[in-house]
């Protein structure tokens, strides 16, 4: 379990890491936290030619701003970074939920947020939260600047828009509202595990109660984060109450297509899906009590 | 475990912090890969990616072109060394199909070594595998036993007539006619899958030949480094004084996986010799995934008769076993039918064993070896019994207990070692009820009754069960007064983490009444003791732990006459006091170990020895236990099951356990508690799953889910301690008795906390996944049935 | 932006990097392949054998270390990574041959057996003791969690965190030593 051969490339600035991706492109890969990567290339299920490694490119892209409209995360924030950060915390109590659940310390402290959205593994925990958050992805290349938003970042299983010469730059997200509640629930076989099927759900309330706006995305039952339109629109309009959860728990499971496994079946991937909507929204019923009492 | 009531200055039943740590804890451990062998070459395996195969043409001429790279070989170029690597455990009627180091022809499983690259480096090693071009005629493959039986399915091995590797029966008594007479009959078919050892350092061998000697030197990970000096001998034609097998001092577990003999152990030192060059290989989880020998998967189809009491009348199992591409011994299938009827009074016994071929890597023991098995199928039986009659299991299970005046025990059927199955000693209803009460048995039946109510779905999980431990033939032990005047204790037995250096120090300083601190011990090397068996099946503590006791005793009385000479007095005069040997605790009058060893081992060049010396101051004993001991031990769970998420919720577990008089508290209990997590492991996590094509799926930790200290939940751990008559010290193994019995308890934890629901648990491990999908399977039948 | 194509002379397969760190307060220097990785430049190039590897992807924590401060998987970063780091190893745990008080805790509660899994528990734990207070069994777990012990079962090893976070190293001790 040793990488094959590379040749590696440690650019200085962010110029000369797009410069070295638009020569080698093709045949590079880049290496950011690596905590993705290195067990590919450990166990030789890739090979690349080229390793461009971002990680010194300026310390400026490791620390994430938090803008009065727009908060911004740069290619080599850290994971743990904005797990601990207070800021991140109260700004984006959902992405601090599920970060928690990202592997284990050792793994966040060098992973980058970044560098798992490019990963794009649809049972990973930040595509689906980064979905439902409405996050633009801006992608650098040589030739430009281009932004996109989630469902045009994710393409497939590992999959992105991302061409050979780009580079995932930053993601940023509004600054939620103060009406906006949200929770990340996922179930994983073990601590640590990538999920059986997780969920992440932002909703917008009125002083009635009342949802006037809701994305949730569901992580593991899909090729990429997949958004459940029919549950949102269920849930929008609505106040949120147990008697609502039986239609949200059956929306949410016609609405998955998952494939089974060697660790579930696609059937108990569907039903899990629909538990976890509604206990994501039943924790968000929950933090909206909470503010109001 | 509390040791107050050791005497002073007694060593045995002490509670010691372990000599070995001060070296682990600061990174100096020796483990293989951490030896100093310097210029040693890299080597990796190229291995089979089919599940059958013939190898049609084989190149690795670019392989040999990368710069780097020493030499290739593939299997037929070592056609010298393709001799079978023998099963442990035979039987007259197994058809064994040759399980060839390297196989020049025919593969039989994803992972079965076909080449060796040496290299000067792993990586580069690595390159070159990818360089080697094989062509393959890819063969039907049997993934399963049941594919394995099918008529006219596929061959685990061309030209055979059948999978069948053996057919086994145990009996007792006539479990056909009680099983056509009794009032009530249950019956049920378990699976229990594969896991794996898991060992965290995977295995590894280096080799160096030193030509001026003809001697090669083996550093291997093995659990029993003289059962491989023996196989290499034979295979090899060499004497086995000039292979000298070395297991580390530190090897990073074992677990049963690393006490079978592999191809890579035979290919790598033969490839040392060849090339003058030492050469080392060291798995990787990649390898270890699919190639280390696996155990556990067998299939249970169970009758159990019983009166209207719950008193069992017989049972029958008949037991489909997974032995995979080639029979390494028959230890683990022959296990399990010897522990079916576990504890219990069972009148009539019929069980029969179907053991085949798959081309699935080999299996052999992983701790439990064949037993949790037996005991998964057994306790979910019982509670099944409790069920069908309205009965509480805890009753059942008193009921049908074996009580502790019936020792020793005929069970009516033989036992692996060879011996009719005999109980030497236990107190099973002690372990079962100092178990329910500190699980709280009564409140805990209350309480699961008032959360039924509220729609919670709370469980408790029992199991009793029996190991057979401390097997023959023997161990041994060799003492010598060194030179420098201390003690040096040598054991044939490895360790991989189970103390032994503090162990049988504390035995040997008991047997020559000598302190700890003057007694060494080392282990594991063939060049300092000649004859040995290996660490497998919780045997060393009953077979070595008497030989060192044994030895320790006789080097008392060497040391003692031989002081008793230098005092001018009789040796039963004379004691330690600290390193001298005092006449009457007199410390002027006294000789040193050290002046011992100058008299008696060192001695003075051509002068007489001073009269009634006897020179070499050495002691040996090797132990023979008559037949395997039998410890024994119950655990209870209490457990609450999600029944939207499967999520199984450990909210209490209980051990009780008995393995006989305890040497160290401390290491016993951490072996249990380490044997507990395991069986948890195998209870709800590990599968290593094979598709139909015999592709292994589970191929790394992301996939293959060890537990972690999240998944362990704390235990209540309590000990009783009847001691073995079957060996001096009382002692019997405590090694895998925390794994045995975790599987059942927790299927009879979850079964019974979904009763309302009727699902069923079948198998192991308990997913949460299999869980709903049981909850809605039994939901569909019922509504099938409204 | 400029084109930078000239400026990247193809490299051969055979280029070599120059990798200088810190590994417990020592200064080293070393020249490596990029693809070596962090765990194998410990072991090999510096002979700090102490760091193992147990899976090489990143699962079992065998091989954590502490970099720049971090506890790191050192089978997941290239040597050439930690070019100007401050890299610490379980072989700078104990100070002037004392055990550090982990080190002591796992000793008194039997919190290893073989002692393969042992440098990585420690390094994790170690990182995590200096960043946030333990104060239950829960989270003692939490903090294990990211390694795996095949031996012990966990038991010692929770006593152990809870030991060291709460400062009781010294006292409690019911083993003879």
């Amino acid at each position: 379990m040793k990488p094959g051969r590379f040749t590696y490339h440690s650019p200085r600035s962010l110029d000369e890491a797009l410069a070295t991706l638009q020569v080698y492109g093709d045949d590079a890969k880049v290496l950011a936290g690596g905590q993705s990567l290195m067990p590919m290339l450990n166990f030789r299920l890739a090979r690349f030619e080229h390793l461009v490694d971002v990680n010194r490119v300026g310390a400026e892209y490791a620390e994430p701003t938090f803008g009065d409209t727009r908060i911004t995360i740069p290619l080599l924030v850290r994971q743990r970074r904005v797990e601990r950060s207070a800021e991140a915390a109260a700004a984006l109590p959902v992405l601090t939920e599920a970060l928690q659940q990202v592997a284990h310390p050792q793994i966040r402290n060098r992973g980058t947020i970044c560098g798992s959205l490019a990963h794009a593994d649809p049972a990973a925990e930040l595509p689906s939260v980064l979905s439902v958050l409405d996050a633009t992805f801006t992608i650098a290349s040589s030739r430009g600047v281009r932004e996109v938003p989630a469902e045009e970042f994710f393409l497939f299983h590992l999959t992105t828009s991302l061409e050979p010469d780009e580079l995932l730059l930053q993601v940023s997200v509004p600054r939620p509202p103060a009406n906006q509640f949200s929770a990340f629930r996922e179930f994983a076989t073990r601590r640590g595990d990538f999920a059986l099927a997780g969920v992440a759900a932002v909703c917008e309330v009125d002083a009635a109660g009342v949802v006037t706006a809701c994305r949730i995305a569901a992580a593991g039952v899909a090729p990429t984060p997949h958004r459940l339109t029919d549950v949102e629109a269920l849930v929008t309009g609505a106040s949120l109450h147990e008697d609502l959860w039986p239609d949200v728990e059956a929306a949410a499971r016609a609405q998955v297509d998952p494939t089974g496994d060697i660790h579930a079946s696609a059937e108990y991937r569907s039903r899990l899906t629909g538990v976890l909507v509604k206990r994501a929204l039943a924790d968000i019923r929950g933090k909206l009590e909470a503010t109001r009492a | 475990m509390s040791d107050t009531l050791v005497p002073e200055g007694t060593m045995i039943g002490r509670r010691l912090e372990r000599r070995e740590d001060e070296r682990l804890l600061t990174g100096h451990g020796g483990y293989l890969d951490d030896l100093d062998l310097p210029d040693a070459l890299a080597a990796a395996f190229l291995r089979s990616p089919h599940a059958h195969a013939k190898i049609r043409s084989f190149d690795a001429t670019e392989a040999l072109a990368l710069p780097g790279v020493i030499a290739v070989y593939s299997g037929a170029d070592l056609m010298e060394i393709q001799k079978p690597l023998a099963p442990k455990v035979q039987h007259p009627q197994l058809r064994d199909y040759p399980r060839l180091p390297m196989p020049p022809v025919e593969l039989h499983y994803v992972g079965e070594p076909l080449a060796v690259v040496v290299a000067e480096s792993r990586y580069i090693a690595e390159d070159a595998l990818e360089l080697i071009e094989v062509d393959f005629e890819v063969l039907p493959a049997v993934a399963s036993t049941a594919v394995a039986l099918q008529e006219n399915g596929p061959l685990a091995h061309s030209g055979d007539e059948s999978n069948v590797a053996v057919l086994l029966t145990q009996s007792a008594g006539d479990a056909a006619k009680a099983l056509a007479e009794a009032p009530n009959v249950l019956s049920e078919e378990f699976f229990v899958m594969r896991g794996g050892g898991h060992s965290m350092e995977t295995r590894g061998v280096a080799a160096r030949f030193e030509a001026a000697t003809g001697q090669v030197t083996i550093w291997d990970t093995t659990q029993a480094p003289h059962y491989a000096r023996q196989q290499l001998s034979v295979i090899y034609e060499m004497a086995e004084d000039d292979i000298r097998v070395i297991a580390p001092a530190d090897v990073g577990g074992g677990f049963g996986p690393k006490a079978q003999f592999y191809g890579e152990e035979v290919v790598i030192p033969w490839v040392a010799m060849k090339l003058g060059r030492a050469v080392k290989w060291v798995e990787d989880r990649q390898e270890n995934m699919v190639t280390s020998m696996m155990e556990r998967s067998q299939t249970h189809r169970v009758d159990v008769a019983f009166d209207d009491n719950g008193l069992l009348l017989a049972v029958k199992d008949v037991i489909e076993h997974d032995q995979g591409a080639y029979c390494a011994g028959l230890q683990v299938p022959s296990i399990t039918t010897s522990t079916v009827p576990g504890p219990y009074h069972v009148p009539n016994i019929a069980i029969e064993l179907r053991a085949c071929y798959t081309n699935m890597v080999p299996t052999s023991s992983v701790r439990g070896a064949g037993r949790p098995q037996a005991v998964f199928v057994m306790e979910r039986m019982i509670d099944r019994i409790a069920e069908h009659l309205g009965l509480d299991p805890a009753d059942v299970r008193r009921r049908n207990l074996i009580q502790a005046d019936e020792f020793p025990y005929k069970v009516g059927i033989m036992f692996r070692d060879g011996s009719p199955l005999t109980y030497d000693s236990g107190n099973f209803p002690a372990l079962l009820e100092g178990t329910l009460e500190r699980i709280g048995y009564d409140e805990a039946r209350e309480r699961q009754a008032e959360l039924r109510a509220e729609g919670r779905y709370v469980g408790i999980g029992l199991s009793v069960y029996i190991e057979g431990c401390g097997l023959g033939p023997y161990e041994g032990a060799k003492i010598r007064l060194t030179n420098k005047g201390r003690i040096l204790v040598t054991l044939a037995a490895a360790g991989q983490g189970q103390g032994y250096e503090t162990v049988y120090a504390q035995i040997a300083a008991d047997g020559i009444g000598l302190d700890m601190d003057f007694i060494e011990v080392k282990t594991g090397d063939t060049s300092r003791i000649p004859f040995g068996q290996g660490t497998f099946a919780s045997r060393i503590t009953a077979t070595c732990g008497p030989a060192v006791m044994d030895a320790a005793k006789q080097m008392r009385e060497r040391l003692l006459d031989t002081a008793a000479v230098l005092l001018g007095c009789d040796a039963s005069e004379v004691d330690f006091v600290g390193d001298k040997a005092c006449l009457g605790g007199d410390l002027e009058k006294s000789v040193s170990l050290q002046q011992l060893a100058q008299t008696a081992n060192i001695g003075k060049h051509g002068i007489t020895m001073p009269r009634g010396i006897k020179a070499g101051i050495e002691t040996s004993s090797y132990f023979s236990p008559e037949r395997a001991a039998y410890a024994s031990g119950a655990h209870a769970a209490l457990v609450e099951v999600d029944p939207e998420t499967g999520e199984i919720e450990i909210l209490k577990y209980v051990i009780g356990h008995d393995c006989g008089n305890v040497i160290n508290p401390l290491l016993v209990d951490g072996q249990v508690l380490g044997g507990f997590a395991h069986g948890i492991g195998n209870a709800m996590y590990e599968e290593p799953v094979y598709d139909v094509e015999g592709q292994p799926q589970a191929t790394s930790y992301l996939d293959y889910a060890l537990v972690s200290a999240t998944e362990v939940p704390a235990v209540e751990l309590f000990h009783i301690q009847t001691p073995s008559p079957l060996n001096p010290l009382g002692v019997k193994g405590a090694g895998e008795g925390g794994t045995i019995p975790a599987p059942a308890t927790i299927a009879n934890a979850v079964e019974d906390a979904l009763r309302p629901l009727r699902a069923r648990v079948t198998r192991a491990p308990i997913t949460p996944a299999r869980i709903v999908d049981a909850i809605h399977r039994a939901e569909s039948t019922s509504a099938d049935q409204d | 932006m400029r084109d930078h194509a000239t400026e990247f002379p193809t490299r051969t397969q055979d280029e070599t990097h120059t990798v200088g760190c810190t590994v417990n307060g020592r200064e080293y220097e070393a020249v490596v392949d990029p693809r070596m990785t962090l765990a194998d430049f410990l072991r090999e190039k510096l002979r700090l054998t102490g760091t193992h590897l147990g899976c090489e992807h990143g699962v079992c924590g065998a091989c954590t270390v502490i970099v720049d401060g971090a506890a790191t998987r050192s089978c997941l970063m290239l040597a050439v990574q930690a070019d100007g780091a401050e890299v610490e190893t379980v072989e700078g745990l104990a100070e002037d041959g004392e055990l550090a008080p982990l080190q002591q805790a796992f000793k008194r509660n039997h919190a290893l057996q073989c002692g393969f899994c042992t440098p990585g528990f420690l390094m994790s734990v170690t990182a995590a003791l200096r960043e946030e207070s333990v104060t239950d069994e829960e989270q003692a777990r939490e903090v294990l969690s990211g390694n795996i012990c095949r031996c012990t079962g966990y038991t010692g090893l929770v006593k152990s965190v809870l030991e060291v976070a709460q400062g009781k190293e010294s006292q409690g001790k019911d083993t003879e030593a």
